[in-house]
């Protein structure tokens, strides 16, 4: 499948530097930040913005954990734990994880398809600076009287209802939130469709960009849903209509139903990215391409297909037909095959590689691991009789946070580490990485891994205050929690390290295993990655032998 | 994938429009907040976001109309504002689609189990004794008092003659752009602009009606609140169709398009058609059937 070139890849650097000089970096910080068109700059902006917010939904994290080291009620009111663990959700998800993938998007998806920055670069700007407004908006409920909201991130009426002046406000952040993600779902599809370099079919893209690709297809279906469910919150709080009222005729689990409806294609949405981000990263470090590229593009395919239809396994234990609870159990476990695809490659492409074990590689060795423990605590849940059990207790949290902290946060790291050297051009100190990963990795299963006992003992999520016989295991997973929280100030240290302090500069091809259109660029890249569409030659892909 | 013409691509210059964009929205959005908790000087606020967001529009899109005229897009910036504008589209099919699933849901489901059908038999014997499921209901309570429907063959047949005649005009006025006879694309352009500011019209008309002589509110249970919906979203979004096909009037009568390099009359055309599609979805399941 290799076509022929007629130039090397150097000469490509050179050609994309040498026309630099024609839209050159702005040099007023407003003009740089504030008016962007930039892919990379604005891609910087996304992930400031979100590592800002995974310290502030972070610190939150650490509120709960204090609280429930000890039985009793120690440091808060139960009313201000409920909306610590509402808003640390709701800010970990639509503010740390998801801007996050968008930042990657933002950053690796031009350079990866050889184009010159994504397909609509106004858009691109407004996508991000509508974030720091909405969660402004946010965050801001938690000085008011009525304090933030308490009732759940899931927004459940009746009782997300009873909220007092808050409710407008984070109806109207949500909205917010849903049109900056629209809009950068709607750019990366445009960039993915229209933005490649001749001779990047579809089938040659990088794993991360095919999860994108799946993944913006998925925003852009379900983002308008959790709108309309926020809005009809939002009407029956204020404008007196009964979609959530049983007296009216409406069904408060009808919400359940719409909420779901988005809430489990977003749990794919966090992690498909991060899929393919280790994707990318266990060929480079095992230095094999990537086993069964293809099965990897249609199990991604599948699973997001399979998110549309599962949805009321979040709901078992509400009250549906048998029929419903047997279909969408059933359902549900068939994500275990695609899924299970996914895993299967990732070893096999370690399988006989010469591997080493950089940063990422180890952050992605402990993604493998890690997220596969909590894909079967999901399939644990999954099974309709015994979900009745588990359903709202801590086996429910230790199962989410296996596959959101291990899983997509350490996918982020992952990246985080993989690229950084293509982001700034210096090398980030191996030491301290190695250091963050082993802090994190211990600690995390210190923190979450207790709480499996817990729930299957029967603590309920939460909940400030718990009976005794569940101290030890809180206490525990209270200390796992403030190691891993201190460690991710050493990932803060390792990139401000890199970008301002380090000496070590990066040659553009970084690692020796790497292969894709990123890596035959300098480090870091030039201002617009591709001034003039690159030549594909599949050696240089990240699962060049597929075909021969 | 794009043809590429000349091996060069195209990336805009910085913008100060969407940091404007931005404060519209968040002065807009936090006035609506604050306007639903009581306060009173938040209408005002929120009218200066409202006026912000449309100086935002306007210049967003003058810079963008003028430099489409100067000939600064390529065929693949073309690309990309088309499928831009389809997901777009897409989005707001999503956002219909959850209404309507409240809708279907409601029918077939919450007022059905209400009226003690399948699991809801206890619910109906002990809450609400001697409900009946019927459709329309303002539910076991009877929120909002009695109501009567708006008849489909009524104002709302008439609607959708309107809409679907639009859905004509517009298109001849595009077969008139492609044939490049400017007087025949401007008289059919403002021909479905007036169709469809008249289409709302009739629909504020029929609200009166239902607000004053049906007794059929946003409060009238659970037929109220997917009638008022489902409608008022569309409503808006004909406005907002109706506005956009304004504009390009206005546009092809200072000359702009050309017959082989139109985008911006064909995202409008397409989002005028997707009106005409979910209307014709509300008129059979909310009107007629």
């Amino acid at each position: 499948m290799s076509i022929e070139s007629t130039h090397s890849h150097e000469d490509h650097t050179h050609a994309a530097d040498h026309d630099d000089h024609h839209d050159h970096k702005p040099s007023s910080l407003l003009d740089r930040w504030l008016f962007t068109t930039n892919h990379k700059d604005i891609g910087t902006l996304y992930l400031v913005f979100s590592l800002l917010m995974f310290f502030i939904g972070g610190s939150m994290a650490m509120v709960i954990r204090a609280e429930l080291f000890m039985p009793g009620l120690q440091l808060v009111e139960p009313d201000f734990f409920n909306q610590m663990t509402t808003m640390h959700a709701l800010i970990m998800v639509f503010g740390a994880v998801m801007p996050a993938w968008v930042g990657f998007a933002n950053w690796m998806i031009p350079m990866m398809i050889g184009a010159p920055d994504m397909a609509l670069p106004r858009m691109n700007n407004w996508s991000f600076w509508i974030l720091p407004f909405a969660f402004a908006m946010l965050l801001s409920t938690l000085f008011m009287d009525s304090g933030g909201p308490a009732a759940g991130w899931t927004l459940y009426p009746p009782l997300s209802l009873q909220s007092g002046q808050n409710f407008a406000f984070v109806v109207f952040a949500v909205h917010m939130m849903g049109i900056s993600s629209i809009m950068g779902s709607i750019n990366v599809i445009a960039t993915i469709l229209n933005m490649r370099a001749p001779g990047m079919t579809l089938l040659k893209m990088p794993l991360f960009v095919w999860t994108w690709l799946i993944t913006a297809f998925l925003l852009i279906a379900v983002m308008p849903v959790l709108a309309g469910a926020v809005t009809m919150l939002l009407t029956d709080h204020f404008f007196g209509t009964s979609f959530f009222n049983a007296a009216g005729g409406g069904d408060p689990v009808m919400f359940q139903h719409i909420f779901w409806f988005f809430g489990h294609p977003e749990v794919y949405i966090m992690i498909l990215p991060a899929f393919g981000v280790v994707s990318e990263i266990i060929p480079t470090f095992a230095r094999k391409p990537l086993f069964g590229y293809s099965a990897m593009v249609y199990a991604t395919a599948s699973i997001a297909f399979l998110s549309f239809i599962v949805w009321a396994h979040h709901m078992f234990t509400v009250g549906m037909p048998l029929t419903g609870e047997l279909f969408f159990m059933y359902a549900t476990m068939l994500i275990a095959v695609p899924t299970g695809v996914k895993v299967f490659n990732w070893v096999s492409t370690m399988w006989r590689g010469s591997m080493t074990f950089e940063t990422p590689m180890l952050f992605a060795i402990g993604f493998v691991v890690l997220f596969t423990i909590g894909g079967l605590s999901g399939l644990m849940l999954a099974i309709a009789a015994v979900d009745l059990q588990y359903h709202d207790t801590y086996f429910v949290v230790a199962h989410f946070h296996y596959v959101l902290v291990p899983g997509a946060v350490f996918a982020l790291m992952a990246g985080a580490y993989y690229w950084l050297p293509k982001w700034t051009g210096r090398m980030y100190s191996e030491k301290w990485g190695k250091i963050h990963f082993w802090l994190s990795a211990i600690s995390v299963n210190i923190l979450f891994f207790p709480q499996h006992y817990l729930g299957l003992a029967g603590m309920p999520r939460r909940i400030p205050d718990y009976s005794t016989q569940f101290a030890d295991f809180n206490m525990i997973s209270s200390v796992g929690g403030f190691i891993f929280g201190a460690s991710q100030l050493i990932f803060v240290g390792v990139i401000v390290h890199c970008v301002y302090k380090s000496r070590q500069t990066a040659t553009g091809r970084v690692w020796e295993g790497a292969k894709g259109l990123e890596w035959i660029l300098s480090s870091p890249p030039p201002y617009h990655s591709f001034n003039t569409p690159p030549v594909i030659d599949s050696t240089t892909m990240a699962h060049a032998d597929e075909s021969h | 994938m794009a043809h590429i013409a000349d091996d060069t691509y195209y990336v805009p210059h910085g913008t100060k429009w969407p940091i404007i964009g931005s404060l519209g929205m968040i002065t807009m959005l936090s006035s609506a907040a604050f306007w639903v908790n009581g306060s009173e000087i938040a209408p005002w606020s929120f009218l200066l976001g409202a006026l912000i967001l449309i100086y935002m529009m306007f210049g967003w899109f003058g810079e963008v109309i003028r430099e489409s005229e100067a000939g600064m897009y390529n065929d693949q910036v073309d690309t990309s504002f088309r499928m831009g504008m389809m997901w777009f589209i897409f989005s707001e099919v999503m956002f219909f689609a959850c209404f309507f699933g409240a809708l279907f849901y409601a029918r077939m489901f919450s007022v059905a189990w209400l009226g003690g059908e399948g699991t809801g038999a206890l619910t109906n014997e002990l809450l609400w004794q001697g409900y009946e499921a019927v459709w329309p209901t303002a539910g076991p309570e009877g929120l909002g008092g009695d109501f009567k429907t708006v008849p489909a063959f009524g104002v709302p047949f008439i609607n959708t003659l309107i809409l679907l005649f639009s859905g004509l005009t517009v298109t001849l006025a595009h077969h008139a752009l492609k044939k490049n006879e400017r007087g025949r694309l401007v008289f059919w352009l403002f021909a479905t602009v007036v169709l469809g500011f008249f289409f709302v019209f009739l629909q504020v008309e029929e609200y009166i009606e239902a607000y004053q002589h049906l007794g059929l509110t946003l409060g009238s249970g659970i037929y109220g609140s997917t009638f008022f919906m489902l409608t008022g979203f569309h409503g808006m979004h004909v406005t907002l169709g109706a506005i956009m096909l304004l504009v390009i009037a206005i546009r092809s009568m200072r000359g702009h398009f050309k017959p082989d390099h139109h985008f911006g009359f064909e995202a409008v055309a397409w989002y005028w058609h997707f009106v005409d599609v979910v209307w014709l979805g509300l008129f059979i399941f909310v009107y007629v059937y």
